[in-house]
């Protein structure tokens, strides 16, 4: 028999969390570079559901088989650190710092677009990258491929005063970051 | 790159065999193969039994296996057994259980024991045959991404391409495996690496150092929690799993502690048998089918000492009405732990026996003294929510009620000699197993907290009685559950191993059904077990023995034979179809928010 009075009182979910504001951090993270080991780390963000927004991967130090990895992602202050904490429990992982957590940083990205056009939008796209202090890595007569290194938000910026004037194709190699300062991971 | 290129050749121009270690391997000779070297890797980890099923991709090992006498094959029906019987086998011992089986389907059944193993944090090593390392990636005759597929339910795995890597990836693996929070690992080994010649390396040769968890707490921070926990008016300890995994010292610690404080001890379903569930300290289990006692005393106290626990959403209830007035201190081997759920305001990284010796130190170095007047307030408290007597049920009639059964199982237990290890399945008789039967030691009870999954009980029964040979051992099941890894009664058969099959048997998915009928309206959508076979026969079938009890009279008798039996015994319980699990604190419900049964004594504060 079922007490009816119950069925209103109960609910077959669980209450949803409470939402606070979303952040983005920059972690820096060394890992043994095996095979795998980004596998584990990419599969940890998409598993637990937490999102990335760029990563970076090389290996950095050749003797020891070091890689680094940076990661821009975005959650909450608490989403965040459980990150933190998850990638810390990884076993290839070393080394995890949060650099937007431990003072000033600097992000550098590099990126090639490839722009299309005549006449004075040509000249227009070429005065424009000379003031971004862009390179000019290809030419032909009706084309241009610029790289640009700087910030994410200068390229963003680059990005969006192109694209009237012909801009096609765009590759960005997500952020290297480093913490200013004389103290070193 | 991260996904270095795979080093292929290295396996197929493996050096001769560097110098082998001065110490004798199992197998008598200078030179090891691949599957050579994982057993002699396996014999210098301690490992004497290996639950598994053969395959193409596992044959050398296989073969390695007949010519030695080290370690014992026990030969699993499916290979999702022989991951539960290593979970068995790990969890009554404290040892890290151990799994062999083959390429593709055998890795894949593999998935859910891995998956289990990495839940309840129980440390289990699977070694996974592969194809051989050219075919990789051809979608070869059972080839499976073992790696890929296992990565989301292992703390770590490997594929091993190099021979001479393989011996220093093994120790590595028991080492991951059973240090820090513990879990299951994989080897993935292909078969051209299995026959190749290789050097090996011992233990004791072989750098562990990149992984190191930390295992002593803090101390300002231990001091600050034990202060805290002097000054409480309404403490609780909530203790977990952790505190099992930790070892039967921690277990010994925290009875110490609890005792010297004379504080209230609840437990969670992986954490029963930490503290003895027979004292007058313990509240019994908490979470959604916990007793009122123990979940009103962790809503009403003011500081919680949780130990080894997760505060998984099982026990939480509702998280914003979650023990809201307590100051919370959270010890826990893994940091990502601690936060993850509940704010803790004294978070502490450390290993629960370490934290457990650093508290007792400092309690009595500081000559700390509970608050005596309010502690006895506390525990009148308590008293009051006891007195509802929550697991309150009434057998009457020629209906055997399911508590009534528990009961009796566990009289006939007390009675007997021999040591008892208690496995579950999993659904309502694994609730009702968790309030009736009562553990006073840790590593005797075996059931799928995290997972929950079905088909559990059997083969960690199984992997216990492997363990234990002379030990009375016990599967509480479900007559939904059993039918899941019903094949193992040829293994337990084989091995003339007396596990007892003790089945609650309602003709229901009883927790299925109880969720149907309070929440969904009482529409029993596919919950009615229809076609059950007669289990008596079937035990009898295998080679086994099967009784059955309908009534209160036969149970008795039945019990009593059961315990007698000396090969694997099927008791087929048939109990009351309608009797539901209580207490209970529906999802999205806090803690003083339970559902009693109507065989409780009333409480005035409660919704129902």
């Amino acid at each position: 028999m079922v007490r009816k009075s119950l069925q209103d009182k109960i609910s077959v979910y669980g209450a949803a969390p409470v939402s606070d504001p979303i952040l983005s951090h920059t972690l820096a993270i060394i890992v043994d570079n095996e095979p795998g080991v980004l596998a584990r780390v990419v599969g940890l963000f998409t598993g637990r559901g937490y999102n990335i927004e760029s990563l970076t991967v090389a290996e950095t130090d050749h003797t020891k088989k070091l890689s680094r990895i940076t990661i821009l992602c975005s959650g909450t202050v608490h989403i965040i650190e459980q990150i933190h904490h998850q990638l810390e429990r990884l076993v290839p992982v070393h080394y995890v710092s949060n650099l937007t957590l431990e003072g000033a940083h600097i992000e550098r990205e590099l990126a090639l677009m490839k722009v299309v056009g005549q006449k004075e939008k040509r000249i227009e796209a070429l005065q424009i990258a000379d003031s971004f202090r862009a390179k000019t890595v290809d030419t032909t007569l009706d084309s241009f491929v610029f790289e640009l290194t700087g910030s994410p938000e200068k390229i963003d910026a680059f990005i969006d005063l192109m694209r009237p004037l012909g801009l096609i194709e765009v590759s960005r190699t997500g952020i290297a970051a480093m913490a200013r300062g004389k103290k070193g991971i | 790159m991260a996904n270095a290129k795979p080093k292929m050749k290295l396996v197929k121009q493996a050096p001769a065999p560097k110098k082998i270690a001065e110490a004798k391997n199992v197998f008598g000779k200078k030179d090891l193969t691949g599957a050579e070297i994982v057993i002699q890797a396996m014999v210098d980890n301690g490992v004497d039994t290996i639950f598994g099923y053969p395959g193409g991709a596992v044959l050398p090992i296989y073969d390695a296996l007949f010519q030695q006498k080290k370690i014992k094959h026990i030969l699993v029906r499916h290979e999702q057994a022989a991951l539960h019987a290593a979970e068995g086998y790990a969890r009554s011992t404290g040892k890290v259980g151990c799994a062999l089986v083959t390429s593709g389907p055998g890795a894949t059944n593999a998935v859910t024991g891995l998956t289990d193993a990495l839940l309840d944090s129980i440390p289990v090593i699977c070694i996974t045959g592969q194809v051989p390392t050219f075919l990789i990636g051809t979608d070869a005759f059972q080839e499976a991404d073992t790696t890929g597929i296992t990565r989301h339910c292992t703390k770590q795995n490997y594929l091993v391409r190099d021979v001479n890597k393989l011996s220093a990836i093994i120790h590595e693996a028991f080492h991951v495996a059973k240090s820090g929070r513990p879990g299951p690992v994989v080897i993935d080994l292909p078969k051209d690496v299995q026959f190749a010649p290789g050097s090996y390396t011992p233990p004791a040769k072989t750098d562990l150092t990149r992984y190191q968890p930390r295992t002593m707490p803090d101390m300002s921070k231990i001091e600050a929690a034990v202060e805290m926990i002097a000054n409480a008016k309404k403490p609780i300890f909530y203790t977990g799993g952790g505190v099992i995994n930790a070892g039967a010292e921690a277990a010994k610690l925290l009875t110490e502690f609890v005792r010297m404080t004379g504080y209230p001890c609840t437990s969670t379903l992986m954490g029963l048998g930490a503290y003895p569930m027979t004292d007058k300290q313990h509240l019994g289990m908490l979470g959604m089918h916990g007793t009122f006692e123990a979940n009103w005393a962790m809503h009403d106290c003011d500081v919680m000492i949780n130990i080894g626990a997760r505060f998984d959403d099982r026990v939480t209830g509702r998280l914003d009405a979650f023990s809201p007035h307590s100051k919370k201190i959270h010890i826990d081997i893994d940091a990502s732990s601690i936060n993850k759920i509940v704010r803790a305001d004294i978070g502490i990284v450390a290993d629960a026996t370490e934290a457990l010796r650093a508290m007792i130190a400092v309690w009595k170095k500081k000559k700390y003294t509970p608050n005596a007047s309010a502690l006895k307030s506390w525990w009148k408290e308590i008293d009051g929510w006891r007195s509802v007597k929550c697991l309150n049920y009434k057998q009457s009639g020629n209906i055997i009620k399911p508590q009534y059964a528990l009961e009796k199982l566990q009289a006939a237990i007390n009675k007997d000699k021999r040591e008892s290890f208690i496995t579950t399945e999993v659904g309502q008789h694994q609730m009702w197993a968790a309030q009736f039967l009562k553990f006073d030691k840790p590593n005797h009870w075996m059931t799928s907290g995290g997972l929950g999954t079905m088909g559990y009980g059997f083969p960690a029964a199984i992997g216990a009685q492997i363990a234990h040979p002379n030990a009375l051992v016990v599967d509480v099941a479900g007559d939904a559950s059993i039918l899941m890894n019903i094949q193992e009664m040829s293994t337990a058969v084989q091995y003339k191993l007396p596990v007892k099959i003790f089945i609650l048997n309602n003709q229901w998915m009883g927790m299925v059904k109880q969720w149907q009928e309070l929440l969904h309206g009482e529409r029993y959508s596919s919950s009615y077990t229809e076609s059950l076979p007669d289990f008596v026969k079937l035990a009898e079938a295998y080679g086994g023995i099967g009784m059955r009890a309908e009534t209160p009279a036969e149970l008795d008798k039945v019990i009593a034979e059961m315990m007698k039996t000396d090969k694997v015994t099927i008791v087929d319980v048939c109990v009351d179809q309608r009797e539901n699990c209580f207490p209970m604190i529906p999802s999205g419900k806090a803690h003083n928010e339970m559902i009693l049964s109507a065989d409780a004594e009333k409480f005035d504060k409660t919704l129902v």
